[in-house]
């Protein structure tokens, strides 16, 4: 069941439309101005921001074309505008021509990496893959520690030094290990970085630059783990970290509170990015390869619920 | 934080410049673009919503008062809205008697509970002369008990750990007993992020605040989060009495929208705000000085205050009075350098400076400059940094190669300090130049926090010689 927790409560479409959206887009109500601004507040609820404002600026301009004229038809609209700004999101993984395939985990500080390693190396390993863990995160206090005991329970063996260690050494490390033991993949952790720090930027090019060097072509997936929750900044994010290295997607995580992730729609918009991943919970199998229809879905859903209350 | 913000409010300034009143018409379009800054900021939506209408309201009852400009009374009355929308005034932790002062620190999962447990020791420590103790109470995150334990023995504070066996209740009951033994006079209980809809961790932690009977509890939330932080804070709320907030990451160019309507929606005011990943990056949450840096008015009381801190007042006039006779050597540039890079990042201590936060945003600062310039004056000899005219090209030659630099950067360092040397001298007595007595503009409002102090007595000598040398050499 593709998103089963994603939808723990809410079945079908419908019953959403029953238990949220039911409210605003209530039979007989008139699309008015009220209406379509109290869309946007719900718009807003979902972190979708901007990109929120300029849909109901599309319906404004539909309805005057005549394209929609009711409320209802308002919905399968929206539906529309927002899976069409995830096309090309799916949650595969790049592999390597021959050799091992490098995948490269970066983010802010908090937003859920060495768990979302985790979940990605059960998901590997689950497929059959040999997986071999680098522990980057050598500057936050215990990083390398949660790693290995990830990497205990796993099975899998991992890479490490000292905290303090110099992030680019361990990747190098990693990499030649990698290649020793002629695993499939190499999955490398990086210490959680904001987006505003210049030097640990350049840190994170000099570890790209590395990786490079031992296997050509590396790393085959970088993956931007992003905190569902975060609002608006999300965009900054991802605009700074591709600029340091070469993103190929982004990793929701922490899909199992209330938030939805709706800045990903701000996201495609300027740095068009793909969602590849969602953590969905607190245990290790709790990672869910993306899939646009039911993400638009719940972000409707939960967005209405949460309009509709504030 | 909040850049687009203060962009909105000059929008809104400058439709209200000619005009003799404010009224509803004219304050429209600058209202619009405030509501649309602050959603963009993350501010929940409701929140902008009140906000605005607070604003709106503010505006419209004002008497007109005809010597004051309408802009400007617009501005003024945007700040006090903010400051109040922020929590009006500093809130300090409460007291315990008899101590210990016992904070249970709560919050999601990687919003910084433990780097901030770490820091607020730190500062109870430093900045209050406490004795703190430290619990390891988040039993649920691989290794997060060895990151309070290696953070404390960093900082020296001790920490109490049971490893991951016990249940939290039970282990911060006994963690406490444990601090009230060695008489320590706070005791911060670091517990396990947790999901707000996680009914069973939600309700350990409510086991763990029934039976330690905290003092104070501090939710811990991320500036970076979304529309969500008020949820989230909301059921925080509803299951633990919160006390107040510790914003996190404020040093990302998040803005902080969502959070700051934390305050909105609970009630309870923002204490703390963590303003790096150095242990000693906490700072004290000041609304009105947080309105001002938010509206682009700096932070000159804040810049003041750290610099009182860091920078040794004798030295600092010792090296004045060299400078006004012209003997102001290499060793002595070297010092007052040293003293400035303890304020912290360029970027950071500029940003403090009224106007000048908006103008840094995209301007790369780079602090290795300083370890450059360090460098050079290092690879100097005694003779040299004594006598700046010694320095000919052959001596050039041997700097740049001992340092690991070019030539010319030798050579721009020689001109700029003897410039710099030319310059102070014909200042004369008169102390820093082109700063104003009692401060800069638009910093601080009277009454409240320590006035502003003209920063020529405290700022060490040479900073805007040394800020244009550090420009010139890019």
């Amino acid at each position: 069941m593709v998103f089963a927790k994603l939808f723990a409560g809410l079945k079908k479409t419908r019953d959403v439309l029953a238990a949220g959206l039911g409210r605003l887009f209530a039979l007989g109500r008139k699309l008015d101005d009220e209406f379509l601004e109290e869309l946007e507040g719900v718009l807003f609820a979902a972190d979708l921001g901007p990109t929120g404002a300029q849909i109901v600026q599309r319906i404004q301009e539909a309805y005057r074309r005549r394209e929609i004229t009711t409320v209802e038809e308002v919905y399968p609209f929206l539906r529309r505008e927002l899976l069409a700004r995830l096309q090309g999101c799916a949650g595969s993984l790049a592999r390597a021509p021959q050799g091992p395939t490098v995948i490269l985990v970066v983010g802010v500080n908090g937003s859920g990496k060495t768990t979302s390693i985790a979940k990605l190396t059960k998901h590997l390993v689950d497929q059959g893959h040999k997986v071999l863990l680098g522990a980057g995160d050598t500057f936050r206090a215990a990083a390398v520690e949660q790693l290995s005991l990830w990497a205990e329970r796993l099975g899998v063996p991992i890479v490490k030094q000292a905290t303090g260690a110099d992030p680019a050494a361990v990747a190098y490390d990693a990499a030649a290990a990698a290649l020793a033991r002629r695993v499939d993949y190499l999955v490398l952790d990086t210490a959680g970085r904001l987006h505003t720090q210049k030097n640990l930027m350049e840190e994170l090019k000099k570890i790209v630059r590395v990786v490079q060097k031992q296997i050509p072509g590396a790393p085959h997936e970088t993956l931007l783990i992003l905190d569902a929750m975060t609002g608006q900044n999300a965009i900054r994010q991802a605009a700074e970290f591709a600029k340091a290295a070469p993103i190929t997607g982004l990793l929701l995580a922490k899909m199992d509170g209330t938030a939805k992730g709706g800045a990903v729609f701000g996201i495609r918009e300027h740095v068009d990015l793909p969602v590849k991943f969602l953590g969905v919970g607190e245990t290790i199998d709790d990672l869910e390869p993306f899939a646009a229809e039911p993400f638009v879905d719940a972000i409707l859903a939960q967005a209405a619920q949460q309009g509709a209350g504030a | 934080m909040f850049d687009s913000l203060a962009g909105a409010l000059g929008r809104a300034y400058q439709a209200l410049v000619g005009k003799k009143t404010l009224t509803e018409a004219n304050i429209e379009e600058g209202i619009r673009a405030v509501r649309q800054a602050l959603l963009e900021a993350d501010v929940h939506f409701q929140v902008a919503k009140d906000f605005v209408k607070d604003v709106k309201a503010r505006a419209l009852g004002q008497n007109v008062i005809q010597s004051v400009d309408p802009g400007h009374q617009f501005v003024k009355l945007f700040h006090d809205a903010l400051t109040d929308l922020l929590g009006g005034a500093v809130t300090e932790l409460p007291v315990a008697d008899p101590p210990p002062l016992v904070l249970l620190m709560a919050g999601l999962q990687g919003s910084g509970k433990t780097t901030t447990c770490a820091k607020l020791a730190l500062w109870l420590k430093r900045k209050k002369k406490k004795n703190p103790f430290l619990v390891a109470a988040d039993l649920q995150r691989p290794a997060a008990v060895e990151q309070l334990c290696t953070l404390g023995k960093q900082l020296q504070i001790p920490v109490y750990q049971e490893g991951t066996g016990a249940r939290p209740p039970e282990l911060c009951a006994r963690g406490i007993a444990e601090a009230r033994r060695l008489r320590h006079d706070v005791v911060i209980l670091d517990t396990a992020g947790r999901l707000h809809v996680d009914d069973a961790l939600m309700r350990e932690v409510q086991e763990v605040h029934a039976r330690c009977k905290p003092h104070a509890t501090l939710l811990v939330c991320d500036s970076m989060l979304g529309q969500d932080a008020v949820n989230s804070a909301k059921a925080f709320h509803e299951r633990l009495p919160l006390y107040g907030v510790v914003l996190t990451k404020v040093d990302g160019d998040a803005r902080g929208g969502a959070a700051l309507s934390v305050k909105a929606v609970t009630g309870r005011p923002i204490l703390f705000v963590g303003t790096g990943e150095k242990p000693d990056d906490l700072e004290e949450f000041d609304p009105p000085r947080m309105a001002g840096r938010i509206l682009g008015m700096g932070d000159v009381v804040g810049l003041v205050e750290k610099a009182q801190e860091v920078i040794d007042q004798k030295e600092a006039e010792r090296a004045a009075e060299k400078m006004r006779r012209g003997q102001f050597t290499f060793d002595d540039f070297l010092k007052s350098m040293n003293m400035i890079r303890k304020l912290g990042p360029l970027k950071k201590v500029l940003g403090m400076l009224p106007g000048v936060g908006a103008a840094l945003k995209d301007i790369d600062l780079d602090d290795a400059r300083f370890q450059r310039v360090e460098a050079m004056i290092l690879s100097m000899t005694p003779f040299e940094r004594r006598n700046p005219d010694s320095v000919d090209i052959q001596r050039r030659r041997r700097i740049a190669a001992g340092s690991g630099n070019e030539v010319q950067a030798v050579h721009d360092l020689v001109k700029q300090f003897k410039m710099m040397q030319k310059l102070m001298q014909s200042f004369g007595k008169g102390g820093l130049p082109s700063l104003p007595e009692g401060g800069l503009p638009g910093a601080g409002k009277p009454g409240r926090g320590p006035q502003p102090r003209g920063p020529g007595g405290v700022l060490p000598p040479g900073g805007g010689g040394l800020r244009d040398f550090l420009n010139r050499r890019r």
